[in-house]
């Protein structure tokens, strides 16, 4: 078998569907959008699991992961598998990310982790990687290839020769609009493995990656941002249909660059402000996205939630379960060919919440 | 009864001395005083900013996890209705009221330092933005 593997060829070896294999490879295409081959998975996001002491964890943290999983459980048809985005715990200490990992154990179902900066900066990943497993990595499911980026990587220096203490550059970085922060990067040796990783993989087959940052620049004072985006792009250009999902951001954000679309998560803790709405700077918030609705703090679990996504055609539907709040749906549209809303994308449609100040 | 010219003479030099020695008059103001002002002012903003990435409450959780640079405090729009505690509320009182919740502590009272230095800072992050009372 060669090292490039198409969609084709992951179908022959695909057991139940070896006859498949055989036919024209216009058939398979016609294979993928055959309801058999449809999927769903459920992607959770940024939880920041918050130790106070001994055994006391902030509650209202703790009941949104809790939620997430108690729902994404209830699924039917259930999920193929589950992801989640980054940022379980708050400032990455072991009590942190064991009773995230303790919650997250009752999800039925392949969990696929992706590394927040919460997540990395008080050990660099060490004991998250004891738990979870590679901070980077690739799978292929039913002819879709996904890939794993640890996108909250930065600069050396930074890393390894600011801080005194690694709890003092754990809390450096956790502070979202701290000025001492410093911006968030896959960098080289990284981009040169999903260099290498892509060169296997046949341009036709859909590509979704999954990171914690935007792989996009829209502000760069809460790291809405990944310094190396335009690098890791022009990465996925040659390839027909690409998705990254992302974390951090805790909103709803999406848009379209060229043959990329991308989408943003909630969190499970609590709502972030778009960049927009802090008036002294420049910010880049995609055109095409429609907010979420303004956050009511009186509901403790508005403005969070949780994923399921569907991946029907090689693009993905992607549906926000919000708590408090009426569910979105942000779906690939292929005569415009970006993602859209499916009810508030048109502006007479939009309602006094989703407008931010 | 006219006064005789020494006296008269006394009268000036003292009306004359008291400006002298007096702070400046209530409509006047240097360019000293206004950095002194700003100065303090800003000490001011930075013990809100300080207060506002540390923990208020029992819960470890600051206002700037949920807040970032104090955006979605919207100063400018109070005093408000809100309709969860059904009247006109200051800034103040919301503050307080996620000290009480999310951050689960004790509420401040309205003339605290601490209370003042959070509107010091949350106002001085949103300069620059129209004043807008009653804004939803």
């Amino acid at each position: 078998m060669s090292a490039r593997i198409s969609r084709r060829e992951f179908l022959k070896g695909a057991g139940a569907l070896a006859a498949i294999g055989s036919l024209p490879i216009s058939l398979v295409e016609l294979a993928f959008a055959d309801s058999a081959e449809n999927f769903t998975f459920a992607h959770i996001s940024d939880s920041h699991i918050q130790h106070i002491k001994g055994t006391e964890f902030v509650r209202n943290w703790d009941r949104g992961l809790i939620r997430a999983v108690a729902e994404a459980n209830l699924l039917t048809p259930k999920p193929d598998f589950i992801v989640y985005g980054g940022d379980l715990a708050q400032l990455g200490s072991k009590p942190e990310l064991d009773h995230g990992a303790e919650i997250m154990a009752a999800l039925s179902g392949k969990v696929h982790y992706v590394m927040g900066e919460h997540d990395y900066y008080l050990d660099l990943g060490k004991y998250w990687e004891q738990l979870f497993g590679p901070q980077y990595y690739s799978f292929d499911h039913k002819g879709v290839h996904f890939v794993v980026l640890n996108s909250i990587l930065t600069y050396d220096d930074w890393t390894h020769n600011r801080w005194p203490t690694p709890e003092q550059r754990m809390l450096e970085m956790a502070g979202l609009d701290n000025p001492n922060g410093s911006p968030f990067m896959v960098g080289e040796k990284q981009r040169q493995w999903l260099k290498e990783d892509l060169q296997k993989i046949d341009k036709d087959t859909p590509l979704v990656v999954f990171s914690h940052s935007p792989i996009q620049k829209i502000y760069k004072g809460w790291n809405f941002w990944t310094e190396d985006a335009e690098q890791v792009q022009a990465l996925l250009k040659p390839f027909k249909k690409v998705t990254v999902i992302y974390g951090h951001v805790h909103q709803i954000q999406y848009n379209q660059i060229g043959n990329i679309s991308f989408h943003a998560v909630m969190g499970t803790a609590w709502p972030w402000p778009y960049p927009s709405t802090y008036a002294q700077v420049e910010q880049h918030l995609p055109k095409l996205t429609v907010p979420m609705n303004r956050a009511d703090p009186f509901f403790e679990r508005d403005a969070t939630g949780w994923q399921f996504i569907n991946v029907a055609t090689g693009n993905v539907d992607l549906r926000y379960n919000l708590y408090n709040n009426t569910n979105r749906a942000v779906s690939f549209n292929s005569k415009s060919g970006r993602p859209e809303d499916t009810l508030y994308q048109p502006a007479e449609n939009r309602i006094p919440p989703q407008v931010h100040f | 009864m006219p006064l005789s010219r020494p006296t008269r003479s006394v009268l000036v030099a003292f009306a004359v001395g008291a400006v002298s020695l007096s702070p400046a008059q209530a409509d006047e103001f240097s360019q000293e005083d206004l950095k002194r002002w700003e100065g303090q002012f800003m000490d001011v903003v930075k013990q809100g900013r300080e207060l506002w990435t540390k923990a208020l409450g029992a819960n470890g959780v600051s206002c700037a996890q949920c807040h970032p640079n104090a955006a979605n405090t919207h100063p400018e729009t109070y005093p408000k209705f809100q309709k969860q505690l059904g009247k006109v509320a200051l800034v103040a009182d919301m503050i307080n009221w996620c000290i009480r919740n999310p951050a689960e502590g004790q509420p401040m009272a309205l003339d605290d330092p601490r209370m003042v230095a959070i509107q010091a800072y949350i106002n001085y992050e949103r300069r620059g933005v129209p004043m807008a009372p009653g804004k939803h």
